[in-house]
């Protein structure tokens, strides 16, 4: 084992986890609640916005992205970026058809 | 005999690349997923209101059970490598069991969830679903394919978490086989097993023609300081794969069974 990692890992321990676990059941909670209300235009923003809030808290503690170097973080934004821009322009050429 | 050319056994454990190379798979499952969600998104743009009846068909209440159940697994695998990072075996192992139970009962109802909708006629290509409007049709197949890649998902992440829960229950034995092309190019001298502190634990005859191969078998044994950084890195991929099945849910949740 003489390649070992000396770098120190950083973790949240037990106690960041549990709380960021309460953080999304609460979230689930209003998420559900507020789909009960008829916000019309704004039900899929507001549902995508409780959505992406609870996605953030699972990668970044979770899956530890939080604790990670700066290069993951870029690696991740690369990836949503690739994402957005298939969705985004998919969307210029349905919608203007 | 030269001794410098032994041939020692160093285990190398580069966790890092292990994480680069989980996270660029892990970005194909989201591209996987991103193509349906773009589905997803052109369809209902195109269908706001069939796709708002048929989403009102679906049972909201056991779409939220089983968020609430991926969120908890989500929770215990978490714990779980940080219980084995601290050398406490039996609260990771529980964790672990409590993920894989976590991820069954997940599975059992959306079974039933499934199993409801094909009982009122409600499948692809059904003869009952062809009577329904364009845009619930396409609802519904999205719903069976997006839903039915993401159980995949979850039978998979339950598998390999299966794998990684037996391997800290069992601490197999590990095996290095150095093949017969390495061996030639240290003709002469000997293979050892060096420890961390540079003491040769074992060594082997001298490497001639005779030589075909040689096998090292050594096994752990369940102390908490013989687990090594190896087996926590598995631990930690299974549990990135487990997270990712988890945000695809928090993401099918809602699109399916709130915006109605």
């Amino acid at each position: 084992m003489n390649h070992q990692d000396k770098t120190v890992e950083h973790s949240g321990g037990y106690g960041t986890p549990i709380l960021i676990w309460l953080g999304l059941v609460v979230l689930t909670g209003l998420t559900v609640s507020v789909s009960g209300i008829n916000l019309k235009m704004f039900a899929v923003f507001t549902a995508l916005l409780i959505a992406s809030v609870k996605s953030f808290l699972v990668i970044s503690y979770f899956m530890h992205l939080k604790y990670e170097s700066v290069m993951f973080r870029v690696m991740v934004f690369v990836c949503l970026v690739t994402l957005a821009i298939f969705i985004g322009l998919t969307f210029f050429d349905i919608l203007y058809r | 005999m030269n001794h410098d050319h032994d041939l020692a056994a160093h285990e190398h454990h580069d966790s890092f690349g292990a994480k680069i190379g989980m996270w660029l798979f892990l970005f194909t499952e989201v591209m996987l997923f991103g193509g349906m969600f773009l589905l997803y998104s052109v369809y209902r743009a195109k269908h706001p209101v069939e796709f708002h009846l048929a989403a009102a068909e679906l049972n909201t209440f056991f779409g939220t059970i089983n968020t609430l159940i991926l969120l908890t697994s989500s929770l215990t695998v978490v714990l779980a490598i940080e219980a084995l990072r601290r050398g406490n075996r039996k609260l990771s192992i529980s964790m672990l069991s409590v993920t894989i139970l976590c991820g069954l009962a997940f599975l059992v109802i959306k079974y039933f969830e499934w199993m409801h909708k094909i009982h009122l006629g409600i499948y692809p290509n059904s003869p009952h679903l062809s009577e329904f409007s364009k845009g619930e049709v396409l609802f519904y197949n999205l719903y069976y394919t997006m839903t039915g890649l993401h159980g995949l998902h979850v039978v998979i992440g339950m598998t390999v978490l299966s794998v990684v829960l037996y391997m800290i229950v069992k601490n197999p034995e590990r095996k290095i086989v150095l093949p017969h092309a390495s061996l030639q190019k240290v003709k002469g001298a000997r293979v050892a097993v060096m420890s961390d502190g540079g003491e040769e634990e074992w060594r082997s005859n001298e490497i001639d023609d005779t030589v075909r191969e040689v096998t090292i078998t050594y096994t752990f044994f369940p102390v908490k300081d013989r687990l090594d950084e190896n087996n926590i890195t598995k631990l930690e991929m299974s549990g990135l794969y487990w997270h990712l099945v988890d945000v695809i849910w928090i993401f099918l949740f809602p699109l399916f069974y709130l915006i109605t």
